[in-house]
């Protein structure tokens, strides 16, 4: 059975349609692989190789894979959340309320984009200290590093935007309190205050301005820069591997040392290293 | 050889032409630059705001006893009733904007938020509205109050007067 549905497969990877629309081919070898992230839209942002040891989970705890799938839970169950909230002062806090009591699973995605929130926000700050405590930020990667830093600044005006959305008592105080704070900027302090705001209290204009930041331009500007981040691991030379870094895995032990992790032990033996791809499979 | 001439003459007028147009191009976008950032600007900024009046109507002074603190939860004022007579203070505490509130075993103002407290009586070292203690930057202001023909009380929240000036109290 499992060998028919093998064949099925392979039977399609074949068709004109398949070959047409993933036109690195069939296959397993080292090529294949490399060419199948080369050449697909979403992948290509990626490395096309990586150090198997980078991919264990101590080396990065996969803070930064975890903050983006918090975002995109976040986008996920935002959307819906679209479709039954309305950012007008007499609405805003009923169509809350409904989303709790009265819409199918409205509790379940309104809590999980609660709970998605404040892990986004907890996983940037853990997966910035991850960064910064092994140095990962250094040259070539200071640049990925800034983008970094606006991609926190970004995180936290999103979870700064959707937290006056409910328009309850706890919301409208922390928007009146942090919009104050916007207000305390030298000169110009109260203009940032009243553009913000669109008036002079946290008002209707407020709640809308807030809504669209939150659905909108922040959204936006997160996926915007997300994109240049992922493609900077790439442009930087991938993952940051440290050289005091031991290598785990034991079959990794004969990996050829590289400008990068130069430090590490060099032990004879067998062993496949990256980028030395299995002659046989790539012949294919 | 007149051709050749010719042709060098205008590769050297095309260079200055293209200079002359990246110049006018740039120039052009810039202007445009500047005048999508002022328009926008301008469109952020709300030309009408619905938002309640200033004046507020507090009513009669008689439903203020003496010596009584009175909070208007929703304009966010105190109307005061003290010896010398009527007087508002602002009820926005000048830290955050959070609302204050009246302690009547304490004799004083608290903000709920951080903490900051303001005297409501005048002494010899302070007048009502100034700090007690916290992080509150400044004192909470006083607000014109008047009496109107119908003998209402009035505050103008968006006027701040002087502390403890003749014209900073309504006298019955």
């Amino acid at each position: 059975m499992a060998k028919t549905v093998d064949q099925f497969f392979d039977e399609v990877r074949e068709t004109r349609v398949w070959r047409s629309i993933f036109r690195s081919g069939t296959g397993s070898s080292t090529l294949h692989r490399a060419l199948t992230i080369q050449q697909n839209v979403f992948l290509h942002l990626l490395s096309t190789k990586v150090r198997t040891r980078m991919l264990t989970f101590s080396a990065t705890w996969y803070l930064g894979t975890l903050t983006l799938g918090t975002f995109l839970i976040l986008v996920a169950t935002g959307i819906p959340l679209m479709f039954y909230y309305h950012p007008s002062v007499p609405q805003a806090y009923a169509d809350t309320k409904d989303l709790q009591f009265v819409v199918s699973s409205g509790l379940f995605l309104r809590n999980l984009h609660r709970w998605s929130a404040h892990a986004m926000v907890f996983l940037v700050f853990a997966h910035m200290f991850k960064v910064f405590y092994r140095g990962a930020y250094r040259t070539p990667r200071e640049f990925n590093w800034v983008i970094g830093v606006v991609l926190l600044l970004v995180t936290l005006l999103l979870s700064y935007t959707g937290y006056l959305l409910p328009w309850d008592q706890l919301a409208f105080w922390a928007i009146t309190v942090g919009s104050n704070i916007a207000s305390a900027v030298p000169l110009i302090g109260n203009k940032i205050h009243f553009l913000l705001l669109g008036g002079n209290a946290v008002n209707a204009n407020a709640l809308l301005r807030f809504y669209v930041l939150h659905c909108m331009i922040l959204p936006l500007t997160a996926l915007l820069f997300v994109g240049v981040h992922f493609w900077r691991i790439r442009k930087d030379g991938g993952l940051y591997a440290h050289s005091s870094e031991p290598s785990i895995v034991p079959a990794q032990a004969g990996e050829k040392p590289t400008s990068r992790n130069s430090g590490e032990t060099l032990r004879p033996g067998s062993g496949q290293a990256w980028g030395t791809p299995n002659p046989s499979k790539e012949a294919q | 050889m007149a051709e050749e001439k010719q042709n060098t003459s205008s590769a050297v007028n095309d260079l200055n032409r293209r200079q002359f147009f990246v110049k006018l191009g740039l120039g052009s976008l810039s202007i445009a630059a500047i005048g999508t950032a002022v328009f926008s600007y301008q469109y952020l900024e709300p030309n009408v705001l619905f938002e309640p009046s200033p004046v507020v109507n507090a009513g009669k002074p008689d439903r203020y006893p003496l010596d009584s603190v009175t909070l208007d939860v929703n304009n966010g004022i105190y109307i005061i009733h003290s010896q010398e007579g009527y007087f508002s203070l602002s009820a926005v505490c000048t830290h955050l904007g959070c609302l204050t509130a009246w302690k009547p075993d304490l004799g004083i103002i608290a903000c709920p938020c951080h903490g900051s407290k303001f005297f409501v009586h005048a002494e010899d070292d302070h007048k009502p509205g100034d700090k007690i203690e916290g992080p509150a930057p400044k004192p909470l202001p006083w607000k014109r109050i008047w009496l109107n023909d119908d003998g209402d009380l009035l505050v103008d929240r968006s006027t701040d007067v002087p502390p403890l000036a003749r014209d900073s109290f309504v006298r019955v």
